[in-house]
């Protein structure tokens, strides 16, 4: 029986983010007060990074079940897929936004690290990165240092792992000024009969310890998460990464893979040890027993606490078959990597933590691993009423639809990304077929005809304004992505990043947005395998726009058969997939040309997005198209444009639909697919939107060197390009008053 | 015939070599742990892309003291083909088996995009496929690829053909904006005297197959491989 102390204090609870009502539970369930070192481990473990407390209720609201579903959400580290030919896809997106407010670069970088080792833990060798960034708008000093360390991060980590960066995508709004997010994404491949699990079974089976030191970086990381203004708290929580560690990580464990020697294998995220050895105690229904004295540190006099508690970066926690040590030790030393055992797996199922003789914790690992949950009440938010109040009405026209037209392609909403993705790596590994920029980058399948689809989305705006349409236009949108270039959307990764959700309105937010992505999951037919909570997403109070970010991977079954957003050839018909509607509600247009953040976000039906991608994915097995492009931020003039420039060729387009035209042009109302074709399909084109019950509207013809948009739009091609390749350029020169 | 890649800790083009040998080339390749001492049995030998240990202290310096780089350049001089990819260039400077240095980009920025490419002198083996002048495309991904070397030095490799590929824009023009990381005259890839050690920061392996957007990069690697079904080279 470990040593317990008795009173606990109101600063010593607040150190570890326990309520005082949890302290009493934790004394309940232990049947004694717990030491210190055991009050550190519940604290680590019920917080909301580890323990979901304030969101699990509501996340199984998302429908995790599916047909190619072999591993599915909180089963693993990551969600796997099957996807023909005995492989599966293994996939996992993850926030580390509040050490990059601290420290952009290497909490950005830490964030790559950490997706990374969550796919390969899994035994799946990582074939993709993506990312979606948020930060506040340019013109602010802070803010492009933010957002200049948090692109070098994922650059030298990314590109030193030798994973390529394939998508992703980057907003500004000052809503998260104060506050960004970095959410990170990674997508492995794997033999399934190779799939590893994060087990510990089989009592006398060896708990090793592999990679980096322990340090005292990151004590406290996983609490730190899940407390509101970051900046307020302690600096010392950033840890610092290593990629080539890493990368010696990945090699060693694949190789691992490999071999039999391997029971399970669990990486070292947040919460360090301590979740690591609980989580694979508690899903192989067994016990650990741990020596601290064991783990090699980086200095001296660490003591049980912050040892089982700290977060330093590529340590992984290999649960090795009894007698297989010295096997598994020669491949980890092969790869210039220390090894240690620094325990056993028990059949009691306790996580008993020893000192060398001294017993320092003893926890059943499922009080542990059960952390409490709440279900609160939401309210919904006041600004909601004002914003839907809104009418297009109330604002004069653009006296120039060219200068608009313009101004929304500098915009750094929508404006090219290269400066960002030319600092990434993303044609390593030889299977880059359509790397960033497009709708959704494509991986080729070695080996087979195949390939990978593979997308990151999400619109805060949206949500704020409307938080069920939000979440259900998030996962559409990503679907959408991959149905413009041909893939079947299979499973989606998401983040969900919101505020402090003991806020009523914050926790309407955030049920509201899952209620809507489980409506769109159900409808779509595409499963919620893997994902991330960020919590407590806050600077000074105010909380960021609620923030899904959903990734989403499907299949191509063949690849040669993908589309890209290109016009190819002058000539070819331009024709609008789906409903056209004025609705400019939550546009970019409102808040990058009239400064405002209002409208009701536009209506989603469920039924005509799943017919349109069905349409499109169709269009593109028959090979009847040259291009396809989702209208979305900045809407239908902005799609045609990014074809156009994309393509080098302009186009002629009379502008559909009725109502205001800047509506027409700029709103972004919702399941539209802008495609182009040769004018020989377009019978059997609208052959198949008509089976589909899809409007399929011509719209002009791809030809010159303009962007002719109905009688209000006439731009030469060469000014939208320009505009939309130096919007970035000319955002970050551009300083703040 | 057989084609060495030699697999160094942080490469990380090594797959991707042996992918284009086996796959593209339809020839036995196999990789050669960067702990051994002899490369006996390999007729070619390619030091891929990635971040040898890091590029802790600098590009390649720590990888040139690996133990099967004395067995590398003992390679070389008996007039072995070496190709050395990216940081493998950077490994073949610091050995000394390449004249110049390879510094950090002058936008101190990694740069991951095409690159087009002036052939300038066709000396190489490795060249055989290729026309004087004729313009490539191909891709780069790096954080070091500012080739610097000092005047004499420039004209001897000059005087030499040892300057065998430089950035140029689509029309072959070798502007100062086609120029992606600020190497001295847009020099993209050099050999040795001989000929028979060449190393560039483009990927040749990331553009062999139509599927990657290019197939520019193959030449390079056909030239490996007839060569060496000519006259192999056992060391």
């Amino acid at each position: 029986m470990p040593q317990t102390n008795a009173a606990v204090t109101d600063a010593e609870l607040r150190e570890v983010s326990l309520t005082r009502d949890e302290y009493n539970r934790v004394c309940a369930q232990l049947g004694r007060p717990p030491n210190r070192v055991e009050l550190g481990m519940f604290g680590a473990m019920w917080s909301e990074h580890c323990g979901y407390k304030n969101s699990r209720p509501l996340l199984e609201l998302l429908p995790t079940a599916g047909a190619h579903v072999l591993i599915g959400a909180g089963e693993e580290n990551a969600g796997a897929v099957d996807i023909g030919n005995g492989l599966a896809v293994v996939f996992k997106v993850e926030s580390h936004n509040h050490p990059s407010a601290v420290e952009p670069f290497q909490g950005a970088a830490t964030g790559v690290g950490g997706i990374v080792r969550d796919i390969f833990t899994m035994g799946a060798r990582p074939i993709a990165l993506l990312n979606s960034l948020r930060f506040g708008p340019l013109d602010d000093a802070r803010n492009r240092y933010l957002f200049n360390g948090v692109v070098g991060g994922i650059s030298h980590y990314g590109n030193c792992v030798g994973i390529p960066d394939v998508g992703g995508e980057v907003v500004f709004s000052s809503s998260y000024a104060g506050n960004p997010l970095v959410n990170a994404m990674c997508v492995g491949i794997i033999r399934q009969e190779k799939l590893i699990r994060a087990r510990a079974r089989g009592a006398g089976n060896t708990l090793m310890l592999v990679g980096a030191a322990t340090g005292r970086d990151g004590i406290h990381g996983a609490s730190f998460a899940s407390l509101d203004d970051p900046e307020l708290s302690h600096r010392g929580v950033v840890q610092v990464g290593d990629p080539f560690m890493e990368k010696l990580l990945i090699e060693a464990c694949l190789e691992l893979g490999e071999t039999d020697y391997l029971v399970g294998l669990q990486d070292l995220g947040a919460a360090g040890l301590t979740s690591s050895s609980v989580e694979a105690a508690h899903k192989g229904e067994s016990g650990v027993e741990i020596d601290v004295s064991r783990v090699p540190c980086r200095e001296e006099g660490m003591t049980p606490y912050e040892i089982m508690l700290s977060e330093s970066q590529e340590r992984m926690l290999a649960i090795v078959r009894r007698g297989a040590e010295a096997e598994v030790e020669a491949i980890f030393s092969r790869w210039g990597l220390h090894s240690t055992v620094i325990g056993s797996v028990t059949a009691d199922g306790m996580v008993r933590v020893r000192s060398g003789a001294e017993i320092v914790a003893e926890i059943p690992a499922h009080q542990l691993a059960d952390a409490p949950t709440y279900v609160r009440e939401g309210t919904a938010p006041a600004y909601l009423q004002e914003a839907h109040s809104f009418a297009l009405s109330s604002l004069p026209e653009p006296q120039d639809y060219n200068e608009a037209l313009l101004k929304l392609l500098a915009s750094p909403n929508i404006a090219s990304k290269e400066s960002v993705f030319q600092q990434y790596d993303y044609s390593v590994q030889v299977n880059t077929v359509e790397g960033p920029g497009g709708d959704a980058a494509v991986l080729r399948i070695k080996g087979t005809s195949s390939g990978l689809g593979v997308t990151i989305d999400g619109n805060g705006q949206y949500c704020y304004l409307d938080p069920y349409r939000g979440g259900a236009i998030a996962v559409a949108e990503a679907a959408r992505n991959l149905s413009c270039v041909g893939a079947e959307p299979l499973a989606l990764t998401n983040c969900l990043n919101f505020g402090n959700p003991e806020k009523t309105d914050v926790y309407f937010q955030l049920e509201q947005v899952i209620r809507g992505m489980a409506a769109a999951c159900e409808a779509l037919n595409v499963p919620v395998v893997s994902g991330n909570v960020s919590l407590y997403n806050e600077t000074r109070g105010q909380a960021i726009y609620p923030t899904p970010m959903i990734g989403m991977v499907g299949k191509l079954d063949a690849v040669q058969q993908r589309v890209t957003s290109a016009f190819k050839r002058a000539g070819d018909v331009i024709a609008l997939l789906g409903p056209q509607s004025d609705d400019c509600g939550g546009s970019e247009y409102l808040s990058s040309i009239h400064g405002m953040v209002s409208g009701r976000t536009p209506r989603i039906d469920l039924d005509m997005e799943v017919s349109v991608q069905a349409a499109c994915r169709q269009f593109i097995r028959a090979s009847l198209l040259s291009s396809a492009h989702d209208c979305s931020h900045g809407g239908l003039a902005v799609a045609l444009a990014e074809s156009a420039i994309a393509g080098g060729i302009g186009c002629e387009v009379e502008v559909p639909g009725t109502g205001r035209v800047d509506g027409l042009l700029f709103g972004e109302s919702q399941s539209r697919i802008v495609v182009s074709l040769p004018e020989k399909g377009l019978e059997a084109a609208r052959a198949v939107a008509d089976g589909h019950g899809v409007p399929f509207a011509i719209i002009g013809r791809v030809q010159g060197s303009a962007l002719a948009l109905g009688d209000r739009v006439r731009v030469p091609l060469a000014s939208a390009r320009q505009a939309w390749q130096n919007g970035m350029a000319e955002a970050l020169a551009v300083e703040g008053q | 015939m057989k084609i060495g890649i030699v697999q160094f800790p942080g490469s990380n083009c090594d797959y991707d070599c042996l992918h284009v040998a086996r796959t593209v080339l339809q020839q036995q390749a196999a990789f050669i742990w960067h702990q051994e001492h002899s490369v006996s049995g390999y007729d070619a030998l390619v030091l891929p892309g990635g971040f040898s240990y890091g590029d802790y202290l600098r590009s390649g310096s720590i990888a040139r003291f690996s133990p099967v780089m004395g067995a590398v350049i003992k390679f070389a001089d008996a007039g072995g083909l070496v190709l050395g990819i990216c940081n493998g260039f950077q490994i073949l400077t610091e050995a000394g088996l390449l004249p110049g240095a390879l510094l950090k980009n002058s936008a101190l920025e990694f740069r991951c995009r095409w690159a087009h490419l002036r052939v300038e002198s066709t000396l190489s083996p490795f060249m055989a496929g290729y026309d004087h002048g004729q313009v490539l495309r191909m891709p780069i991904a790096h954080g070091d690829g500012n080739f610097v070397a000092g005047p004499e030095e420039l004209n001897r490799m000059h005087d030499h053909g040892q300057i065998v590929l430089r950035y140029c824009d689509e029309h072959g023009d070798t502007t100062p904006a086609a120029n992606p990381n600020g190497s001295v005259d847009n020099i993209a890839g050099v050999c040795n005297e001989a000929g028979n050690v060449f190393g560039l920061m483009p990927h040749p392996e990331r553009c062999a197959e139509p599927e990657l957007g290019g197939v520019d990069g193959l030449g390079v690697w056909r030239a490996l491989a007839s060569v060496l079904e000519a006259e192999p080279v056992r060391v």
